[in-house]
């Protein structure tokens, strides 16, 4: 098992986590303030053509991320003001962004570069790795943090933040109180609706940095629906990590080397049909094992009714 | 605070159906997106509408909602009783896959061929989508995340068994061989064939159920109270196994009509490339699962993607724009349901 680790492993793991960890923060952040977002998908997907975008037409990596960032919260206003003010249906609303951000994108790409399917071009800047020779050495760690794109450290960086702004800071208190006891922060002064907008903004302002790193991080293309399933992979980590982003972070460890150790298994000689699907083995396994313990203790009944639309549970416990 | 009672205030004194108007603003929306990429919108929605409804398109149009109707029922069915099926895609390949596989493996006369491959492909997909709603009940992982994690091996499995071990090694792609000529769907004029009767069929028996049985009343039941339904005696763990088991067979076949009806062949992707699955979810949300509404917006959306090849081929708009509009819609749609609940 050990000689599975290689250098090359270990960089490819964490490269293939980043995406997936910023896109489940981003989810983390939703599921705190009440609103379940299953639209991290076309999030990533939205956030990585606006990158192409800014970084083609700016001429640089950094422009790449300011767009995929304005480009991933302006395509967030829908959920943010849908789920909240409009009171729509956040599994339906969310559907809707992750089918118009596949359609819209291809649209896109076809209207602005020409082309269909996949994108390159000379003019786009990918991201630059940042190279720490001193930790490169150091074995398994440094091998995956020796050389990686700023977004990548940004990511764990993020993951601290969170933490620590969610369990101890008043900020985070309110807003975990905004999703747990809607009516109990209304009473306290605590403007639910204002607080759940902005947090699924700057969710989406995070699940952007998800798509910049997926399309500028390694490649600097873009293909149509490149997010291929992880935003899904995120909304699982969240559902594990039930919203701490220290667990969700762990999620997103496992997915990560289920995806680099599918890349290996490729280039020794299995079919990239069948390694492809070992993230989503490892998922569902993941799911399954997770669940079993808790429909154990038997708590698993009403996050069940929580996910199905139109269940027991309104989504949205609305105060006004 | 303020925004949402003018908005609730607007929406009375306006009175237009929902589904209405979001079409409405879908099409004004689209039409913009048209207009700022430098094509005439007019032009271009004359051409989806001559290209989806003209006599010489009809058939087309049916053609292809064949499929996309037969899979907007299979979201609808479970949206009827609130839950989601997010799987369709696995679920039609399988039954593709195992629809192909039966006429070329099995040593039989035509026409039974034809049956043993349809009820083999819903049996197959069935079983798969019951094992989601399994999962669910037995071990509480919500169906709508499983359902669609459980496409991706399936799709991916089906993809390994066409591109090695039964490919066809007399052409470049990953398919099957093409199945005998006996175990093909009978053509009823140029392009459709028996497909479009089956799904009529099954259309009609969703119907049916769902209006005139104690299982569709049943369905109905869950769908607007869950609890109620199970303190009135529905069994729910296994009216959800078994809604799933239909819903995952009538995708499979689907999938087998495609495959038996049109493409004679399972090939890698070409099941998945038109997207039913999505555009029927798309459909059967449109009505919010019921069955009547559902078909009506798989149609609908069956002509606006075929009117969507007519509309690239005259004009320089890609028909990627009908899925658009389509998503635009179901936002819209989403956002007004809420607004009338409040």
């Amino acid at each position: 098992m050990f000689d599975l680790i290689t250098p090359f492993l270990m960089q490819s793991a964490v490269q293939a986590i980043t995406p997936i960890l910023l896109a489940a923060l981003a989810g983390v952040l939703c599921g705190r303030v009440g609103v379940f977002n299953i639209a991290l998908e076309g999030q990533i997907l939205i956030g990585a053509f606006a990158a192409i975008v800014g970084s083609y037409y700016l001429g640089s990596a950094t422009g790449g991320i300011a767009v995929a960032i304005v480009g991933t919260v302006v395509f967030s206003l829908m959920l943010a003001y849908g789920a909240t003010v409009f009171r729509g249906d956040p599994i339906v609303i969310c559907i809707g962004m992750n089918l118009l951000a596949s359609g819209l994108t291809a649209y896109l790409l076809r209207q602005m570069f020409g082309v269909s399917g996949t994108f390159s071009d000379p003019a786009i800047v990918g991201l630059d790795k940042i190279r720490i020779a001193a930790i490169q050495q150091i074995p398994v760690i440094g091998w995956g943090f020796g050389r990686q794109t700023i977004l990548t450290w940004f990511a764990w960086l993020l993951v601290i933040v969170i933490s620590i702004v969610l369990f101890r800071t008043p900020l985070g208190l309110r807003l975990r109180g905004v999703g747990e006891r809607p009516d109990a922060a209304e009473a306290l002064g605590v403007n639910v609706r204002a607080y759940r907008v902005v947090t699924v903004l700057v969710a989406g302002a995070i699940a952007g940095l998800a798509g910049a790193q997926l399309s500028l991080g390694t490649v600097s293309i873009f293909s149509e629906d490149m997010s291929a399933g992880r935003g899904w992979i995120a909304v699982v980590a969240v559902m594990l990590a039930r919203d701490n982003p220290l667990y969700a972070a762990a999620a997103c460890v496992l997915f990560g080397f289920a995806d680099a150790l599918s890349i290996r298994l490729q280039s020794e000689g299995l079919p990239n049909q069948l390694t492809d699907i070992a993230p989503y083995v490892v998922t569902l396994a993941a799911l399954v094992i997770t669940h079993r313990r808790r429909s154990r203790a038997g708590t698993a009944s009403s996050e069940l009714a929580a996910a199905t639309p139109g269940g027991t549970t309104e989504p949205q416990p609305d105060t006004r | 605070m303020s925004v949402a009672p003018s908005a609730g205030k607007s929406a009375r004194r306006l009175r237009l159906p929902p589904v209405a108007t979001a079409i409405l603003l879908g099409i004004v929306i689209g039409g913009i997106l048209v207009f700022v990429s430098g094509a005439n919108p007019a032009t271009a929605y004359y051409e989806i509408l001559v290209g989806s409804l003209s006599p010489d398109s009809l058939p087309n149009t049916l053609n292809w909602a064949v499929p996309l109707v037969g899979m907007t029922l299979v979201a609808a069915i479970p949206l009827r009783g609130g839950m989601i099926n997010l799987g369709g895609d696995g679920q039609m390949v399988i039954g593709g896959l195992v629809a192909a596989l039966v006429p070329l493996y099995l040593p039989a006369p035509g026409p039974v061929l034809i049956i043993a491959a349809f009820a083999a492909a819903a049996i197959c997909a069935g079983l798969y989508a019951a094992l989601a709603a399994w999962g669910e009940t037995r071990h509480g992982i919500p169906m709508l995340i499983s359902s669609l994690l459980l496409s991706y091996p399936a799709i991916g499995v089906a993809s390994y068994i066409v591109g090695f071990p039964l490919r066809d090694v007399h052409t470049g792609l990953a398919q099957t061989e093409m199945i005998p000529e006996g175990a093909r769907l009978v053509v009823l004029t140029g392009a459709l064939n028996v497909g479009v009767l089956l799904i009529a069929a099954i259309a009609a028996l969703v119907v049916f159920f769902d209006r005139r049985t104690v299982v569709g009343y049943e369905l109905r039941m869950r769908g607007s109270n869950v609890r109620f339904a199970g303190y009135g005696g529905v069994r729910l763990d296994r009216q959800a196994i078994r809604v799933m088991f239909v819903s995952g067979a009538i995708a499979g076949i689907v999938g087998a009509i495609v495959v038996l009806g049109s493409q004679f062949r399972f090939t890698d992707g070409a099941l998945l490339t038109p997207a039913y699955t999505w555009s029927g979810l798309m459909a059967a949300l449109l009505a919010n699962g019921e069955p009547i509404g559902a078909i009506c917006g798989g149609l609908f959306f069956a002509a606006l993607q075929t009117g969507g090849f007519a509309m690239q081929r005259e004009t320089a708009v890609p028909r990627v724009l009908t899925i658009v509009l389509q998503s635009i819609i179901i936002l819209f749609l989403a956002v007004r349901h809420g607004m009338q609940r409040r």
